[in-house]
């Protein structure tokens, strides 16, 4: 709440909603596919040079990088969603409490699913690339190593799940 | 730092690091040596070597084969895979990778004084010269008649030209200043190695660490064992010895004062590393003391292989390939001369 002693809590206050809400859904996306990016480039450089003595590798290793791809989707996704949450309030209520929450909800929900994409990308691109090593010179190590790949997508997907229910709270004023 | 070179490390050096592996899984095996030591004459070598990596390079060779030639192939495909490296590589990897060379630049401007000492024919003594430490100006070495012209007509131009400031003397050159010269470059070449891993940091300064500490402490052992009984002042050993490496600076001060084998192997054995290699030979004996330690060598370098995202996967692979085609040179000589019952006293097996 504003208090006339704290100055930090009035600026942040007065910060328009709509500003975190932006913020939020750019960095859900940006952030993603920029964990996406990390982790193909990653695990694409190892591929193509192991492919070269080990020629069958290339279509099973290509698995690693759709998991990466799949980060960028979800970040994708949630941007969407974020961004149907977004409503007009009367410039009257713009500063509300109700309103703040709901800005601040869509700005969490933002950061949440786009730091989890960048972790959940990195770590499966050098997982990815360990792979296709160990696959060009032992074929039976690469069902072993895509099992600790699946787990470790679904970081990327506890992210998702934990920012979408964080935005299904981003209600505005009028029609709450 | 330490631990999150992984998210680096592959956009400069993770095709090259792919491709080196893929090079290792090409080495000879267990199963290939042991058809290897079963061959009868050296076209039987040449046939086995055909089916394995070696094969484009050694089925134009015509029959009759010599052992040199079966050698100078494998080197050949050894140098060729090291320049497609170097080609590709970027900073700091082709720094790491120019350093390698740097061995056998001294190993071949040591053949090539050496050689001329003694009289020999200077395109006789460039065609035995490794490929690897090949340089522009080699053959202007015939010319030099000590030190100082050497470094001054020739070296000042190369990469060596660092390590010779301890080196420069007015001296004539004889096989014991040779010698010393050899080692005393070989010292600041390892030196200079083991700083810029150290600059590199993170999983390569650690595992090269390792690696060429144990190539120090060998040499150190080497070059003991082979000046006992020399006109070497105990001073001037003790000036041929690197400063990094387990042995340094307390092994040091006993190997320095060590007169014979049993000396050394009592110096040796306060060290658990190197008292396992000591514990195989018996009293006395210094011939098996080679294999011992290419033996341990070989474990080392294979070991480098297990961690991924460093450049110490591209000195073992060179190592071991040297190690390899050390392996052929003694399998072609022992079938050659017919001594078959000798193979498996120098053969090094890999995996």
């Amino acid at each position: 709440m504003v208090t006339s002693s704290s100055s930090w809590a009035r600026a942040l206050v007065q910060i328009s909603p709509y500003t975190f809400s932006a913020i939020g859904i750019a960095i859900s996306i940006g952030v993603s596919v920029l964990g996406a990016a990390w982790g193909i480039y990653i695990t694409g450089s190892s591929l193509i040079g192991a492919a070269i003595k080990a020629p069958r590798i290339t279509s099973k290793n290509l698995i690693s990088v759709i998991f990466c791809e799949a980060v960028a989707i979800y970040g994708v996704i949630v941007a969407i969603i974020l961004q149907t949450k977004l409503e007009s309030v009367p410039t009257s209520k713009m500063y509300d409490p109700e309103s703040l929450r709901a800005g601040y909800a869509i700005f969490a929900s933002g950061i949440i699913v786009g730091f989890a994409n960048l972790v959940c990308g990195l770590c499966v691109g050098i997982i990815g690339s360990s792979c296709a090593l160990s696959d060009a010179q032992n074929s039976s190590l690469f069902v072993k190593i895509l099992v600790i790949e699946i787990f470790g997508s679904a970081l990327g997907l506890f992210g998702v799940i934990v920012g979408i229910i964080m935005s299904a709270q981003a209600t505005w004023p009028n029609r709450a | 730092m330490y631990g999150f070179e992984a998210m680096t490390f592959n956009i400069h050096g993770g095709y090259l690091e792919a491709i080196v592996r893929g090079y290792r899984s090409g080495l000879l095996t267990a199963a290939d040596y042991n058809n290897l030591c079963q061959c009868e004459t050296l076209d039987d070598i040449k046939m086995h070597l055909s089916a394995t990596e070696y094969g484009p390079y050694l089925q134009n060779e015509p029959s009759p084969l010599h052992t040199t030639t079966i050698v100078e192939k494998c080197t050949l495909k050894l140098v060729d895979e090291y320049k497609h490296m170097l080609t590709q590589a970027t900073e700091p990897l082709s720094s790491f990778l120019e350093y390698i060379r740097y061995g056998h630049m001294i190993d071949n401007v040591v053949l090539i004084v050496t050689g001329t000492l003694h009289e020999r024919d200077v395109q006789e003594l460039l065609e035995k010269c490794h490929p690897l430490g090949m340089f522009d100006s080699i053959a202007t070495l015939a010319v030099a008649q000590n030190m100082r012209e050497l470094y001054r007509l020739v070296l000042v131009d190369t990469p060596l030209a660092p390590y010779f400031s301890e080196c420069i003397t007015s001296e004539d050159l004889d096989d014991m200043n040779i010698e010393i010269m050899r080692n005393t470059l070989y010292k600041a070449y390892l030196e200079d190695f083991y700083r810029f891993c150290q600059k590199l940091g993170g999983a390569t300064s650690e595992i090269m660490s390792d690696l060429l500490a144990f190539e120090a402490d060998r040499r150190a052992v080497n070059i003991t064992i082979n000046s006992i009984g020399t006109e070497l002042t105990r001073d001037d050993r003790r000036k041929l010895y690197s400063n990094f490496g387990l042995l340094y600076p307390y092994g040091h001060e006993e190997l320095a004062v060590c007169e014979d084998i049993d000396q050394v192997r009592g110096a040796m054995e306060k060290y658990p590393p190197y008292q396992s290699i000591f514990s195989k030979l018996s009293y006395g004996e210094s011939q098996m003391l080679d294999k011992a330690f290419y033996e341990e060598e070989v474990k080392r370098l294979c070991l480098a292989f297990e961690q991924q995202f460093h450049y110490a996967v591209f000195f073992a692979y060179m190592r071991l390939r040297e190690q390899e085609i050390r392996n052929l040179m003694w399998i072609s000589e022992c079938v050659a001369q017919n001594q078959k019952a000798r193979v498996h006293d120098s053969v090094v097996f890999i995996f």
